[in-house]
């Protein structure tokens, strides 16, 4: 499968007449996209505002953050089985992204989990997102949805969105292109015949409500652990459906501009050979964790790798998954590399994670989530400030009148992102 | 601007004052510096002076523990520290104990930083490197002129609110506190460059070696439970509603304990959950799914247990370091075992 992904930079967004990329500026039609998300009966109001790097500006409780990209060539539609009934492989061909721009979603929070985006201040530098120049889609729900259909009411709303401005670069001349191409498995094999096999064992989140992670529209609690060409990824073949804790969500974004995937693919054909990701999920019950991994250990083998690395999605009961997976990967022949963050308690001297395995001797940490950080108070909010203080990372008193926050570096999305996007990490004082 | 101002913890012998035989000499503080507080205070430069130095010998501070402490925080307050040094210790073990008792006694009463020194092999170093900054020292008073610097460069940067880096370059004992830093390559990178190494056999570290548990051997099955005070403990983070305790919905730093006695089961008017780790729409509709008081009360009319607490012990689990939830457990189980009760029904979520 190969797949030409051109990258158009954005460097700034406005509001416009139409929705067009010019010059490296992203223009946005605020009604049309109100309308469109309006379709849905399940959402009472939706606001557009936007955020760019540097302006003083807190986005929360922010649900989802997805880049906008559009299929311009090759079979299927971005976020196949997510937003209209089109679920035709993806992966190849021609796709435009809009580098440096995305959609987020927020509102009213559905759960506990949703998190801060600060544009600029001392909490910026955690946050991939205050480099961007980001398009707000703000819901508000009809009095007395469930909680269910909110989610997916506010989910739908940010992919159909992001779609709607990734139309903005079908037509527009990339800066760069980017070629990816993985060959089916024996071909793949036989051209870097002297390099090491190396595979992604990608665990998706699956704990449940705003834990759900969707693969071509399939709940991935739902799956069986399967094998699919790296790119598929690009095109949207995984969206997050979850708001787990703010620090370590692997949003939408993240799974299109998945790293493990693009520093394999910087190195594939150099010093190793990468053959390509075996996806699983993260249930929560004992029965689940034994199928999958034990699946995933016989992948290993099945494939012949010599390592793989292992990259999770949450903390705490993940943690077993993510050891299950080490121990059966290794016992498959494997080398195992994991990548994830850690949450050793406030005073940092607790276990950073909630299983441990001997086989888990090389670990990459993407940081610790619970240290106490401030955020200082910014001038414009999107969204709104009401649930910090019940938001997972913040506590009582979290709040101040002025509207800063102290609170858990947890607060932050995707700062301790555990796929090792970042380089924030952490060490033994 | 002013000084500022240190205290420093001797013991009798490098006090001066004898040797074993004077080990149970009772605590008192003298101005200025005494013995190794010399070295110290020129250590300490312009911005700095020792301003008093206080005395205990180690057996009396070892056989009168909360005596010693009290008597000495209340001398060494008088002078109003900017900073506490103990020691340094070296091996001397019952020395490097007191050291590591009166700093972080100190550290606690007076808010204000504390440090030591010690060999590695002093038992005190163990027991209080996650507590304190320990400068690693040799094993014996020969190295006061190595150790002294680093004690006196460290706790001049506690005293002043500057960062502290890591052990390796402020030469203290590694404490086991995770700490965030900004790394020159994403995490991919390194995981990469670590597998390859791994697969070719080179030598590579890890960024976290796994970290060791508490196991719990399990209590011996009750035969006859009919006879038998029966509580729910649990992480599932129901409360009353409002939250009146504001526990977190992830890493707690607190539990909460809640009446319910003359109830038949948990209503969702008067309970729910602040949970941030599962699905929480079920058992909002339904607290019981969580904490089982319908079907508890049941078995209790039905006389399958002998009674059921009054109240149930909750917090919530999600991301709760294990160090609060050992401290969480070892509170309210005095609690449940003085009330009575000889059976805990822990659930999860």
């Amino acid at each position: 499968m190969r797949l030409e992904l051109g990258k158009i930079k954005i460097t700034d967004v406005q509001f416009g007449e139409s929705t067009k990329v010019e010059n490296g500026t992203l223009f946005v039609n605020k009604q049309e996209l109100i309308d469109m998300a309006l379709q849905d009966e399940r959402l009472k109001s939706v606001a557009i505002e936007l955020a760019r790097p540097g302006e003083s500006i807190r986005i929360t409780p922010v649900k989802d953050v997805i880049e906008p990209r559009v299929k311009v060539e090759g079979s299927g539609v971005m976020f196949p089985g997510m937003i209209g009934n089109k679920v035709k492989t993806v992966g190849s061909g021609r796709t435009h992204a809009l580098v440096g721009a995305t959609v987020i979603t927020c509102g009213k929070i559905v759960g506990f989990q949703e998190g801060v985006i600060d544009m600029s201040g001392p909490i910026a530098k955690y946050c991939p997102f205050s480099e961007t120049y980001n398009v707000c889609v703000v819901v508000t729900p009809q009095e007395g949805l469930g909680t269910h259909a909110y989610e997916a009411a506010a989910r739908e709303a940010g992919l159909k969105i992001a779609t709607a401005v990734g139309e903005a670069g079908r037509n527009v001349e990339p800066d760069e292109v980017v070629v990816y191409d993985t060959k089916p498995l024996l071909e793949q094999v036989n051209e870097y015949p002297g390099l090491p096999k190396i595979g992604y064992i990608h665990m998706l989140q699956s704990q449940g409500l705003l834990h759900d992670t969707y693969y071509y529209g399939v709940d991935a609690k739902q799956i069986v652990p399967t094998f699919m060409y790296p790119t598929e990824i690009m095109d949207g073949a995984i969206t997050s459906g979850n708001c787990v804790a703010p620090c370590d969500k692997v949003t939408t974004f993240h799974h299109l501009n998945n790293p493990v995937i693009e520093d394999l693919y910087k190195r594939h054909g150099k010093d190793l050979n990468f053959i390509g990701v075996i996806l699983t999920n993260e249930n929560v019950f004992l029965a689940d964790k034994e199928r999958s991994s034990d699946m995933v250990g016989k992948f290993v083998e099945y494939l012949g790798l010599d390592g793989v690395l292992i990259t999770e999605e949450g903390y705490g009961n993940p943690d077993t998954d993510l050891m299950m997976n080490c121990k059966k990967a290794t016992d498959a022949g494997a080398n195992v590399v994991l990548i994830t963050d850690e949450f050793p308690g406030r005073d940092g001297k607790s276990q950073s994670l909630a299983d441990a395995k001997t086989e888990a001797d090389a670990l990459v940490s993407c940081g610790n989530g619970n240290i106490i950080l401030n955020f200082p108070p910014m001038d414009k909010v999107i969204g709104m400030l009401d649930y910090i203080e019940s938001q997972i990372g913040g506590y009582e008193g979290s709040l101040k009148p002025d509207g800063s926050i102290e609170g858990e570096l947890q607060l932050v999305i995707a700062s301790t992102i555990a796929n090792g996007y970042n380089k924030l990490t952490a060490r033994t004082y | 601007m002013s000084k500022l101002k240190v205290v420093h913890y001797i013991n009798n012998f490098f006090a001066g004052i004898g040797g074993e035989e004077k080990a149970d000499i009772v605590p008192e503080i003298r101005e200025g510096v005494v013995g190794p507080g010399m070295a110290l205070n020129k250590a300490l430069g312009d911005e700095a002076e020792v301003v008093a130095t206080a005395i205990c010998g180690d057996s009396y501070f070892g056989e009168n523990l909360e005596e010693a402490q009290a008597t000495l925080i209340e001398m060494i307050k008088q002078y109003e520290p900017d900073l506490f040094v103990a020691g340094p210790a070296f091996n001397a073990g019952r020395y490097g104990v007191a050291c590591g008792i009166i700093a972080k006694a100190v550290e606690a009463e007076l808010n204000i930083p504390v440090i030591t020194g010690m060999y590695i092999e002093n038992p005190g170093a163990d027991m209080f490197k996650k507590d304190l900054h320990i400068i690693a020292t040799n094993n014996s008073a020969a190295d006061m002129r190595n150790a002294i610097p680093k004690v006196a460069k460290l706790g001049l940067k506690l005293a002043k609110g500057e960062e502290v880096g890591p052990p390796e370059e402020e030469g203290y004992h590694v404490r086991g506190i995770r700490v965030n830093y900004f790394h020159e390559r994403r995490g991919t990178e390194r995981a990469i460059d670590m597998l390859l190494k791994k697969i070719n056999g080179e030598e590579f570290v890890t960024e976290y070696p796994m970290p060791v548990f508490d196991r719990v051997e399990p209590q011996p099955a009750i035969k006859d439970m009919s006879k038998v005070k029966v509580a729910i403990v649990t992480s599932g983070g129901i409360v009353p509603q409002g939250n009146p305790d504001r526990i977190e919905s992830s890493s707690a730093t607190k539990y909460g304990i809640y009446d319910i006695s003359g109830m038949d089961s948990l209503t969702s008017d008067k309970f729910m959950t602040i949970h941030g780790g599962y699905d929480r729409a079920f058992v909002t509709e339904n607290p019981n799914l969580v904490v089982p008081l319908d079907v508890m009360r049941e078995m209790e009319k039905e006389g399958v247990i002998g009674e059921l607490c009054n109240y149930f012990v909750t917090t919530t689990g999600t991301g709760t370091a294990v160090g609060n939830a050992k401290a969480f457990g070892e509170a309210f189980s005095k609690k449940l075992v003085a009330d009575g009760v000889e059976a805990v029904i822990l659930t999860s979520t």
